[in-house]
């Protein structure tokens, strides 16, 4: 397939219909509503279901709903949505049904802006719902790798039965970029639904998709399993990218937007002469705390960027360990951290570990 | 090596972002990476619209840029805006149909060019953008006017196609006064 | 933006600013309809005299801003959630004016359990509410109430009801709750209506001061903007179109509001 010119939004909802996705339910909210749109045309074309739903709260329990049904479904949707889809997704994840959700990030708290954020790192990661779970978070940092990952997320949706989250941003969200779609899957016929879906008790003992477990014995055995899965994708799902780290003293850690800004971050130091890497995480749970661990003992000092007051930066500490002095350079609001910036505190860094 | 980053700024409807995007779709068409961003804001109407389109032989690092290499301004707002900001040795395309003020800068490159007045003469002031988007061609030699036109040719929408050739006239008028 | 008007000293100033409006240009586009609203609630606080003890909840929606434009006590409540801001603050001022002022997607998508149940409740609070059938902020797409076969950007080949859902009447549902006391449809299109809907505003207040339940006024409005249309084409299509889906009329008085005394 050719490379064509798309924005953000565009392609992942594209390549989320190309990777099977047989029912989408959302709600308009900037800067992803390109999605939905783009959707609403080409899901009815395809023959699949496309519902525009009343509030994120009735999105999420709708993809609750097909998802139970061993579909591929997802939604999109930006922080004052995800917000509201706390409950569901934390009744996905208690049930173990595979769903994908994207997080096209804007500014807050509260209503903020629409203009590009990183701060809901910590919701992603760790605190999407109530109770004990993580959902995986991919963040691409381009058009091409925000396609990519859609196919990975209901990849590793339903190896896992688990939440993907996607967390973009505003910026990913509205860029156009050269970028190639996969081709166009089939759906998964439905007999070949998962043994575990609800479609129909015909022939076999009736299935139940629940989060309810009374005994605090049951229900901490179905923990004890959540978090045995859990450690599994730990194992197994790390991925980050490395960019000029073999001989770096200096260590820059930033994913999405902020991520690829610091590749031309580390372009620019080098021509300084400065011995710069970065560290640029795929995966924001799971984290990559061990390949982080051995750059911290190698490196002189560790700077982490975001657009938030520091998220990320607190697993880059809890990995980094004391190995290295770690700094911090966030930008909040919707205000996009530039280069120059960056490197001055790299400068900075770079100084006082001299 | 190719390497510019580009801000084209207008009031909203002046076409800032077409222009932008067809930059993007002349730099893919001579397979070099292309990003596009638009300054993005609620429906309602007004105000200024921009965008930033990088165009280089190397993979793309920040999409979004402080110091742009060249800048396209259409309206008073945006000259006063970004004036300032195009790097030295950069270019300053500008719209001296509305915006009466002039440069003071001697360490970048001013091409200024009547393009609202040009595009009126051709049939229609709206396409201002595209007069100078072929100033800025001509004057970077990044991508060729010939693959601006063909690209303009390809994405031109249904409702717009009777100003097509209007418009290749406009950005060859915009080149020549480039030159 | 404030404006300096000399009056010649033979002449009386018979048209300003409501006191209850800031002099503040509104961000509105051309031929919007949100801005008339706007004055007709300034111009009933003016005229209740009520500016000071009046509080205002203002939605997620093209209104957002409407705290710039309104010289009165401001939140800017959830998308959605106004009606259960507005229950909270009346609750605890209970002699104060408390108002509401959403557009269709707050209050008859991701608002209507707030909206139907603090109607139910009776709350003492006024709304108001711009039925534009559409989501004018996030760029048009479909709204609850968008009419069938409605071409938005969520509904590329036109509102199909089979799939959709109708266009919702939020005036009729909230007639049949107990604790409503007066639902009204008006439209803002042309002068004999836009005199119109004012005295249902002025009603709709007046309402809640005499502590006689909920009260809401639809508002028919047009969205220029994301409907494509020039603004004066688009009150025609309103009045034309709108008025088909969304019977205009007053869906629930109270013998006690019809009572009410006009404070003029
Ligand atoms: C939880 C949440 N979801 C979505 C949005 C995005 N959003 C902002 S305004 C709006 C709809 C506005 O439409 P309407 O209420 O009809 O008012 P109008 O803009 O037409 O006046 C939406 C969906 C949001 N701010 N918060
Ligand atoms: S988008 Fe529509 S509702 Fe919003 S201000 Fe413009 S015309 Fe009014």
């Amino acid at each position: 397939m050719a490379k064509e010119l798309l924005k953000g939004n565009v392609a992942f909802a594209e390549a989320a219909l190309r990777n099977g996705l047989e029912a989408y339910f959302g709600y308009p909210i900037t800067p992803q509503s390109e999605a939905l749109e783009h959707l609403s045309g080409r899901m009815i074309e395809e023959g699949r279901v496309f519902l525009q739903a009343e509030s994120e709260v009735a999105a999420i329990n709708m993809v609750y709903g097909a998802a139970s049904s061993g579909v591929r479904t997802m939604t999109s949707t930006s922080g004052p949505g995800l917000a509201l889809m706390a409950e569901g997704l934390s009744y996905i994840a208690g049930s173990e049904v595979p769903a994908v959700v994207v997080n096209i990030m804007r500014g807050g708290p509260g209503l903020g802006n629409i203009q590009p954020s990183q701060a809901d790192y910590f919701f992603m990661t760790k605190t999407a719902g109530h109770g004990d779970f993580h959902p995986i978070v991919l963040a691409p940092s381009s058009v091409q790798e925000i396609i990519d990952m859609v196919g990975l997320a209901f990849d590793l949706a339903d190896k896992y039965r688990t939440l993907v989250l996607i967390a973009g941003d505003g910026s990913i969200g509205q860029m156009m970029e050269s970028a190639e779609l996969p081709p166009m899957q089939p759906l998964r016929p439905e007999p070949d639904r998962p043994d575990w879906a609800i479609v129909g008790a015909e022939g076999r003992a009736p299935n139940l998709i629940t989060s309810l477990y009374l005994g605090a014995q049951n229900l901490e055995a179905v923990n004890l399993r959540l978090q045995a899965k859990l450690q599994e994708i730990r194992e197994n799902e790390v991925r980050y990218q490395e960019y000029e780290v073999e001989d770096a003293e200096l260590l820059l850690v930033a994913y999405g937007t902020v991520g690829r800004i610091c590749t031309t971050v580390v372009r620019e130091a080098r021509k300084a002469g400065k011995k710069v890497g970065l560290l640029r995480p795929q995966t924001l749970w799971p984290f990559p705390d061990a390949r982080l661990a051995e750059l911290g003992a190698r490196v002189r000092g560790v700077l982490v960027a975001e657009m938030s007051a520091g998220q990320m930066l607190e697993d880059v500490e809890r990995a980094i360990a004391r190995q290295a002095p770690v700094r911090f350079h966030g930008r909040m609001g919707g205000v996009v951290p530039m280069v120059d910036e960056i490197l001055a505190d790299l400068d900075k860094l770079d100084e006082e570990t001299r | 090596m190719k390497h510019e980053e580009t801000i084209i700024s207008g009031f909203g409807g002046q076409g800032a972002l077409f222009a932008g995007q067809l930059l993007a779709y002349s730099g893919m068409a001579e397979a070099m990476h292309v990003t596009w961003i638009p300054s993005y804001g609620p429906e309602m109407r007004g105000g200024t619209a921009n965008c930033t389109v990088i165009v280089s032989d190397e993979e793309i690092g920040a999409p979004i840029i402080r110091y742009p290499t060249c800048a396209v301004v259409l309206n008073l707002p945006s000259m006063q805006k970004y004036e300032p900001l195009v790097k030295p040795g950069g270019v300053l395309i500008v719209n001296e149909s509305l915006v009466d003020i002039q440069s003071a800068r001697d360490d970048i490159r001013v091409i200024t060019l009547p393009a609202s007045d040009i595009a009126t003469a051709l049939g229609n002031p709206r396409m201002a953008n595209l007069v100078a988007l072929g100033a800025l061609a001509q004057a970077t030699g990044l991508v060729a006017l010939e693959t601006v036109a063909a690209q303009l040719e390809a994405h031109l929408s249904e409702r717009q196609r009777k100003w097509l050739e209007p418009n290749k006239a406009a950005l060859q008028k915009g080149a020549e006064l480039a030159r | 933006m404030s404006v300096a008007v000399n009056i010649p000293e033979n002449m009386d100033l018979i048209y300003k600013y409501p006191d209850a409006l800031t002099e503040v240009s509104t961000h509105y586009c051309p031929g919007c309809v949100h801005g008339i609203v706007h004055r007709m609630v300034g111009e009933v606080i003016d005229e209740l005299g009520i500016r000071g003890q009046t509080i205002g909840v203002a939605p997620v929606g093209c209104a957002v801003l409407a705290y710039k434009y309104f010289d009165v006590d401001f939140v800017e409540a959830a998308h959605g959630r106004a009606l259960a801001m507005a229950t909270g603050i009346k609750r605890v001022n209970p002699d104060k004016v408390v108002f509401t002022y959403q557009g269709d997607g707050d209050l008859a998508a991701i608002g209507t359990a707030e909206t139907v149940h603090a109607a139910n409740r009776g709350e003492f609070l006024t709304t108001i509410f711009i039925n534009n059938a559409i989501y004018g902020m996030t760029g048009g797409q479909m709204a609850p109430t968008t009419l069938p076969g409605m071409v938005t950007t969520s509904s590329p080949t036109g509102r199909d009801c089979a799939v959709a859902g109708y266009p919702i009447q939020m005036s009729e549902i909230l007639a049949q709750t107990a604790g409503a006391a007066y639902v009204t449809r008006e439209m803002a299109l042309d002068m004999p209506s836009i005199v119109k809907t004012k005295k249902a505003i002025k009603r709709a207040f007046q309402c809640q001061i005499a502590g006689l339940g909920f009260a809401c006024v639809e508002v028919l409005a047009t969205c220029p903007t994301n409907w494509n249309q020039d603004p004066w084409a688009s009150l025609e299509w309103a009045k034309e179109s709108m008025t088909e889906h969304f019977p205009l009329g007053t869906f629930k008085m109270t013998d006690a509001v019809k009572a009410l005394k006009w404070r003029d």
